[in-house]
């Protein structure tokens, strides 16, 4: 039963997505509330797997079917599964399409029907990347996803949408078909386990001991796709444009970017552990690189959603440095930063938008002293911005400070360097916060249409609470949220670290 | 020739004779509408008579070699010349050149690229191999007043004579070589006593003509110009169900003189020379071109290209991933030139800006559309992706990745070209209000549509069956 409702839960909003694709385009008020009811119930069965889920297990609800999927002498299948990494992503990004429906209720206004169906299949793609346990079939979630992003972007985004949307197709594409050539190389080598047999079956791969020359070149093959997704300097130059022209950059933020630090951890770590170690100083440095650098540039930029953009990469770059410092503080911290990073600047973007709803305009200088007129949205942001500069109680804090302390503790590393770079980087995060919200909040109410602007409705203060309430929930009480990947890190750091001793010695 | 052999060969003689009926039927009774329904069931009965059927042996003294092989070459023909007469019938109208012989013709390439699938003997090769050429010749030029037509089929029928001059020189330099006409015979030869200079001699210059009918670099030169100038519908048989008969010849001719070209380092690089120019040529040549059926044409040499590194893989499941990606890439591009046909005979949109605001009047057939591209590029849940997909497998099983790598970044390339159609489809406004009134949408592209996907997410069953197909490729 538990294996069938995960999958269940993958593809529902992809099946009942297809209906939407019939609705009357006149009503569209009726596609948005089945819309929301699809992603609602989702999210109900994503939390009863939570729910079920086991922390002291492996891997669980696992599922298989379609054996053979690719002709009898290669063992490709469908397998989906949960485990300690992927459980809390799973139900997070099940929590967040509901939210992005509500807080687009308004603001999405042609073609409806469309957007929502391509939001549900982006829903479907995405719980199928947090789960495939098939290098193959996790391809092919990935890359599928690429349609509904290049949809969601080129037809509902910016002035500048199409440029944006082809941009990010093409780069993500390049990337992850090298990934391609990987998973086919690391298939064939699968065959020596698996009786000459092709297989791209994760758990099995598991057990694959590859020569460390080998482990370097598939190591890259798949980091490149995935540190492109993330993006760590410097394959960050799609972000920008996407977020700016996206009318779903909470999403983005939320669950896409996080699909591909949890896939460094789930196939680069997990695959080539000994790569990993021998490349993680390397990557360490590029991580520092992207949050020094992220943080410097939102500071100089001039229009809301770049500001959000270019901080994503500096904490985007928190992430790997978590992932890569290979202690199990730091990795916990990064898998919970995941969701913590996509629960504070995705509020952020949720509010941006309303704020561009209301005065359609992203430019700072646009705004000023909106805290009379929408206290309540002040508020909301105040928390977030708290929370994504890291104040304790709020749930940036606890990832930030757990990344940092595994860092100072890291036996690749072996070196504090790196992580008081990393905390120098939280310090400017204030930097570029404070004065984005001083310039849209206080001050004077300068312009007419300024002072028109109106109060956070119902509908959007209910989708700040959810935010809010998560916020305040990790950042009192995080042990419950750790404790459901903490068996999971320990295997994967103790994996690594008895491999990296291997090859010192 | 004996009853059995006619029975066992059910297929070609089902067709022939079918194709005399047809020829005497419109004769006769002058009724395009008439010939073209009986050319439907004509090929409803073949995909029947292929899906039934699972009689294998030489027919006809060791001329032709039924099997798995050929039946599903048979069904990849039939599909698609199926498909392709249905979607020109409008075009056609339009154009006044609704002739009935239209869809009597398609029969007959149909009957040519069957022998060519099932040829056991180089004589009923070439015969395939005319029957084929012939036949697309006049499909290219069967808009007798229009210039640029015209144009295509004297271009098509120069060069494509001049290539058919090299195969059949080839094939004699080999029957020279060996002695023998018989390709299992020539094989057994080959392994005895080795290949001389002339029989390279023969074999590359065959090769010549088989390149030349797939558009591989550098014989790719009529491939535009000729697409762009024939009927839409007739490019679409061109580009597809007549490269797969060339492929599924060239497959049977390299399997028989294997014994040669296994070991043979500089067969190896000549071949994998010639796909990776085809797949770069082909992509970069994409890239900058305007008229949407030039851009296919060149997207159609890439394709190509994919599908040689299916045949320097030189192990089975290169070969069966030729197989399966000639079926799905002829469902989707039969689909897009489908497309391109319904919107042409509306009014003359050519290029991609023309499609300018799709999505807004005729959603369904953008999504079509786009779904189709998405395909061509690669992109999983679609058939093109599976196919795509198991070339590069068997490159990299073979042990070589490094075509797999280009093919791959060949494919990133090509993203560019078939997105910047969707770009125009679903992100840019209209030209002019309600200029896509009056476009009726086919139900045969959904059905395309639906079978593109199908092949991407249920491959299981096609690709068991190709990859039994392929072990009758050489069989003696």
């Amino acid at each position: 039963m538990g294996s069938s409702l995960l999958s269940l839960t993958i593809f529902f909003p992809f099946l009942f997505a297809i209906p939407l694709l019939f609705f009357n385009r006149e009503k569209a008020s009726l596609s948005k509330f089945y819309a929301l009811a699809i992603s609602l119930l989702v999210f109900v069965m994503a939390a009863s797997l939570l729910m079920n889920f086991d922390p002291s297990q492996g891997i669980q609800f696992r599922h298989v079917a379609l054996e053979a999927w690719l002709g009898e002498e290669t063992d490709v299948k469908y397998v989906v599964g949960l485990d300690g990494l992927s459980v809390l992503l799973f139900a997070f990004s099940a929590l967040v399409f509901p939210l992005v429906i509500l807080g687009t209720w308004t603001s999405v206004q042609k073609n409806v029907n469309e957007h929502l169906f391509f939001l549900l299949v982006l829903e479907t793609c995405i719980l199928g990347i947090f789960s495939a346990l098939d290098l193959f079939l996790y391809y092919i979630f990935w890359e599928a996803m690429l349609i509904p992003m290049y949809f969601l972007i080129g037809i509902w985004g910016g002035a500048n949408r199409a440029f944006a949307a082809t941009k990010f197709f093409v780069y993500m594409l390049t990337a992850s078909l090298i990934m391609l050539v990987g998973i086919i190389y690391i298939g064939i080598r699968g065959a020596d386990l698996n009786g000459g047999i092709f297989t791209t079956d994760y758990q099995k791969l598991l057990n694959l001991d590859l020569p460390f020359t080998i482990q370097a070149i598939l190591f890259w093959l798949f980091a490149i796709s995935f540190l492109a997704k993330a993006p760590l300097f410097p394959l960050h130059t799609w972000l920008p444009e996407v977020y700016a022209e996206s009318p779903v950059s909470a999403v983005v933020t939320g669950v896409l970017l996080k699909m591909a630090t949890y896939a460094l951890i789930r196939f680069n770590v997990g695959l080539f552990p000994q790569a990993s170690a021998y490349f993680s100083t390397f990557i360490v440095v590029l991580s520092i690189i992207s949050i020094i650098y992220g943080a410097a540039i939102a500071f100089a930029q001039k229009e809301m959603r770049r500001v959000l953009a270019y901080s994503s990469i500096s904490h985007l770059g928190f992430l790997t440095l978590g992932i890569f410092a290979f202690t199990e503080e730091a990795m916990q911290g990064a898998i919970l930063q995941m969701v913590n990073h996509g629960l504070s600047t995705g509020l952020l973007f949720m509010l941006v938008g309303f704020l561009y709803e209301r005065r359609q305009s992203d430019r700072l200088s646009d705004y000023g002293g909106l805290k009379k007129v929408m206290p309540l949205g002040a508020m909301f942001f105040t928390i977030a911005m708290l929370s994504s500069v890291g104040l304790p109680g709020l749930n940036g804090f606890v990832g930030e400070f757990l990344i940092l302390i595994g860092a100072f503790k890291s036996p690749v590393l072996q070196n504090g360097t790196y992580a008081v770079l990393g905390a120098i980087g939280v310090i400017l995060s204030a930097v570029y916060m404070l004065p984005m919200f001083q310039k849209i909040f206080l001050g004077e109410l300068k312009s007419d249409e300024n002072r028109r602007v109106s109060e956070l409705n119902l509908r959007e203060s209910v989708v700040a609470v959810v935010f809010v309430i998560l916020i305040v929930w990790i950042g009192v009480a995080p042990s419950s949220f750790l404790k459901l990947s903490e068996k999971s890190t320990a295997s994967v750091i103790e994996k690594v670290q008895q491999k990296s001793s291997l090859t010192s010695k | 020739m004996t009853l059995h052999d006619l029975f066992l060969a059910l297929p070609i003689t089902f067709v022939t004779l079918w194709a005399v009926l047809l020829i005497v039927v419109e004769a006769a009774a002058k009724r395009a509408q008439l010939t073209f329904s009986l050319t439907s069931i004509g090929f409803l009965a073949l995909i029947a008579i292929t899906l039934v059927t699972n009689e294998q042996g030489y027919a006809f003294g060791e001329m032709v070699r039924l099997s798995p092989y050929s039946q599903f070459a048979n069904f990849v023909f039939a599909l698609s010349g199926l498909l392709v007469i249905t979607l020109s019938q409008s075009y056609l109208a339009k154009e006044n050149s609704h002739f009935g012989e239209y869809s009597i013709i398609v029969f007959i390439a149909t009957l040519g690229m069957m022998l060519m699938a099932c040829a056991a003997n180089m004589v009923v090769l070439f015969i395939g191999l005319e029957i084929m050429s012939i036949a697309l010749y006049v499909l290219a030029g069967v808009m007798r007043k229009d210039l640029r037509a015209n144009e295509a089929a004297m271009k098509y029928f120069l060069l494509g004579a001049f290539s058919s001059g090299f195969f059949l020189y080839g094939i004699s330099l080999i029957y020279g070589a060996t002695g023998e006409m018989t390709l299992f015979k020539i094989g057994i030869y080959l392994q005895e006593n080795g290949a001389t200079s002339l029989f390279w001699v023969g074999l590359s210059l065959m090769m010549v003509g088989f390149l030349f009918k797939i558009s591989a670099v550098p014989f790719h030169q009529w491939t535009p110009d000729v697409y762009e100038g024939a009927p839409t519908p007739s490019t679409a048989l061109m580009s597809t169900a007549s490269k797969a008969a060339a492929f599924t010849a060239l497959i049977t001719v390299v399997l028989n003189v294997s014994s040669q070209t296994e070991n043979n380092a500089n067969w190896k690089f000549a071949l994998s020379t010639i796909a990776v120019l085809t797949m770069v040529v082909g992509n970069i040549a994409a890239l900058s071109q305007e008229n949407l059926k030039r851009m296919l044409a060149f997207s159609s040499v890439a394709h190509a290209g994919y599908m040689l590194v299916g045949l320097v893989a030189a192990n089975d499941a290169g070969y069966s991933a030729v197989l399966f990606y000639a079926l799905v890439y002829s469902l989707m591009n039969i689909g897009a030139f489908g497309v391109i046909a319904l919107l042409e005979q509306h009014r003359a949109f050519t290029s991609a800006s023309d499609y300018a605001g799709l999505f807004k009047e005729k959603p369904l057939l953008a999504g079509v559309m786009a779904l189709f591209m998405l395909s061509l590029t690669g992109i999983p849940p679609f058939g093109g992706f599976v196919g795509k997909y198991k070339l590069f497998a068997a490159a990299v099983e073979s042990g070589q990745s490094w075509l797999a790598v280009v093919g791959v970044l060949a494919s990133a390339v090509s993203a560019y070209y078939y997105l910047r159609v969707v770009i125009f489809m679903f992100m840019r406004e209209p030209q002019s209000e309600n200029q896509f009134d009056g476009v009726v949408m086919s139900p045969t592209l959904v059905w395309i549509a639906f079978f593109v996907v199908i092949l991407g997410i249920f491959p299981t069953g096609m690709l068991r069956f190709v990859s039994e197909a392929v072990k009758f490729a050489f069989k003696m």
